[in-house]
């Protein structure tokens, strides 16, 4: 059994943690429905803002283009990433190390500076921009991230598993299909899900590379609060929150992340 | 069930020669243990009988077929890994359950065999628990399971029970014992505990820098050890160098003393002498003529209940002897002693 935070101290600064947390999101969810555009209170409930949602083509477009750059994202970025993580695990070459290595680099230089440098790679290379480039550069971001996670997994796999198998009469194919893919699935999920919520959030870079008419929500979010604000985002950002919370219950009643084994 | 026959087998990686010429026989239903010390080459002789790796050169039969060149997954063999290798998101039943599923076995079959298989490890009941709510003596025994319940034809076994403590294992050496009696496979296992090599097999192949050295059932191989390494190795020896005299080994102070046998040939010669074969003679006992003796000095009386040992030194040979705790007479360290032992367990061996 784990000892109880019973010291007073401890439970009000757990309570503050949640309550940076969650509130502003609780209260942004709660705007959404009170008919004043000006947060007057109390709360007069209105479905308003969502009619309007329904309406608002440029928010659904752009919410559209993010979840389509973030789907294609993440499919890349696992694959490849995965792919990556099994090498790194299995195989001795030259410039592993240096390989490695090079793979961290991107998550600790910010954003502006990796846009700025995508934006004119791009330019000069004749990529251009577009969704295209986009998910060009989130797939670049999102690599090293679902590297690290899977092979965090990876590290912890016993190669006597494989041989296990082998010698109880499986074949290469029946190896890795009823014992290494359902070890590495927790690992390749938790990858997945990072790269998703790398491309889906990422702004800085998705601003660089979108073309006029063509972008992504938090790009089109930011576009919009710059003109004013108006209850629609707030409306926009509830449902995104929404789709995140029940995308994340219903993974991790499939996986319990890190410690089953 | 099947025997299994390695001839000239070769193994080399690099530079390193595992396996030297290797030859073995291991006859049908028997429980035979690869024994020796870390890089002697008795896992890479596993391996090759498995089939994870491929000799170099040499032939390997199972049951009268050439399978040198087939891989693991096609020798119909089952084998039990040193961590147990359970799958950690299968439960037990499905883990037993593996070898028969990729074979495609109908499923009422499976339910059957695997219920069988987990009766005879005593673990029936456990279908549902996965491998982390298990001890490491269950995990042992799903291990088991799984490696024959498919009906292989070998039993291969990896230092099979190095992970457990000393009380769990003395108990899994009798049920793995059991088992193998019960459904008769011919087993293999590899260990480099001398212990476990003598009370589990009844035969011992001692191996030594990729060559087998000696082999024979335990007890011969104990009490006849043909080499100073399987003497010391399996079990604790006294070594005695000195040189040949009228067939008789002669120390480097002139001492003479005899073995089972007149020793052949001239030069120099060494003899092993069991420590718990030897005794400290009592006061005014006398010399015995089918008996060797030597005055030694006693340095130090290690006590450990049931047993005790002596540490005894005779200019630069160190000796040891093991007595059971029967309080005869008062020894002291620093005590001059007369040792004496059977001429019959003077074993003359190769240095």
């Amino acid at each position: 059994m784990k000892a109880r935070p019973t010291n007073m101290l401890a439970r009000i600064y757990l309570g503050l943690v949640l309550a940076f947390l969650y509130l502003p999101i609780l209260v942004m969810a709660a705007m959404s429905f009170n008919s004043s555009q000006f947060y007057m209170l109390p709360i007069d409930w209105t479905f308003d803002w969502y009619v309007k949602l329904a309406h608002n083509t440029r928010l659904l477009e752009s919410t559209r283009n993010s979840i389509l750059v973030a789907m294609v994202t993440t499919v890349i970025a696992s694959v490849l990433g995965t792919a990556a993580s099994i090498a790194f695990f299995r195989y001795e070459f030259r410039f592993k190390k240096v390989l490695q290595a090079a793979l961290f680099p991107p998550i600790a230089i910010p954003w502006l500076i990796t846009g700025t440098a995508m934006l004119l790679f791009f330019f000069w290379s004749g990529i251009g921009r577009g969704l295209h480039a986009m998910i060009l550069g989130h797939v670049a971001l999102a690599l090293p991230y679902v590297i690290i996670v899977v092979s965090a997994r990876i590290k912890g796999f016993d190669p006597d598993l494989e041989a296990a198998a082998r010698s109880l009469g499986a074949s290469p194919w029946q190896v890795i299909r009823h014992v290494t893919l359902p070890y590495l699935a927790p690992g390749f999920i938790a990858g997945a899900l990072f790269a998703f919520a790398v491309s889906f959030d990422q702004f800085v870079i998705s601003y660089f590379l979108s073309v006029p008419g063509v972008s992504t929500l938090p790009v089109e979010i930011y576009t919009a609060i710059k003109k004013g604000f108006t209850p629609e985002i707030n409306a926009i950002s509830t449902l995104v929150i929404a789709f995140s919370i029940t995308l994340l219950v219903i993974v991790s009643r499939f996986y319990r992340f890190g410690g089953d084994r | 069930m099947a025997s299994v026959t390695v001839s000239h087998v070769n193994k080399s990686f690099g530079e390193f020669r595992a396996l030297d010429d290797v030859s073995i026989e291991f006859a049908d239903g028997g429980f035979y243990a690869l024994l020796g010390p870390s890089g002697s080459g008795k896992t890479t002789l596993l391996r090759q009988i498995a089939g994870f790796s491929f000799p170099d050169s040499g032939e390997i039969l199972i049951g009268g077929e050439a399978v040198e060149s087939l891989p693991v997954e096609k020798r119909n063999i089952g084998m039990m890994f040193q961590n147990y290798a359970l799958f950690p998101n299968m439960s037990v039943f499905d883990n037993v359950a593996f070898g028969l599923m990729v074979r495609s076995t109908p499923r009422h079959e499976i339910k059957a065999r695997v219920g069988e298989a987990l009766e005879l490890v005593r673990l029936s009941g456990y279908d549902e628990r996965k491998p982390h709510q298990l001890s490491g003596g269950q995990r042992q025994r799903v291990a088991l399971a799984r490696a024959i319940v498919f009906r292989p034809r070998v039993l291969l076994l990896d230092e099979p029970l190095s992970a457990l403590d000393k009380a769990l294992r003395l108990g899994m050496q009798v049920e793995l014992k059991r088992i193998q009696r019960e459904v008769g496979i011919t087993t293999i296992f590899v260990t480099h505990d001398q212990e476990e090599a003598l009370t589990l097999s009844d035969k011992v192949g001692v191996l030594k820098d990729g060559k087998l050295l000696q082999e024979g059932p335990p007890r011969e191989l104990y009490e006849r050890p043909a080499t100073a390494f399987a003497a010391t190795f399996l079990g604790d020896a006294n070594l005695f160098e000195g040189h040949v005299e009228e067939g008789e080994l002669a120390l480097s102070d002139g001492t003479r003393l005899r073995a089972t046998a007149p020793l052949a040939g001239v030069g120099k010669a060494t003899c092993a002498v069991r420590p718990e074969k030897m005794a400290i003679a009592e006061k005014g006992e006398p010399l015995r003529a089918d008996h060797n003796h030597l005055e030694a000095e006693l340095q130090e009386i290690i006590f450990a209940g049931n047993s005790l040992s002596y540490l005894l030194r005779r200019g630069d040979i160190h000796l040891r002897v093991f007595a059971q705790n029967r309080a005869t007479a008062e020894l002291q360290p620093g005590q001059r002693v007369r040792l004496t032992w059977r001429v019959a367990d003077t074993i003359p061996v190769e240095a």
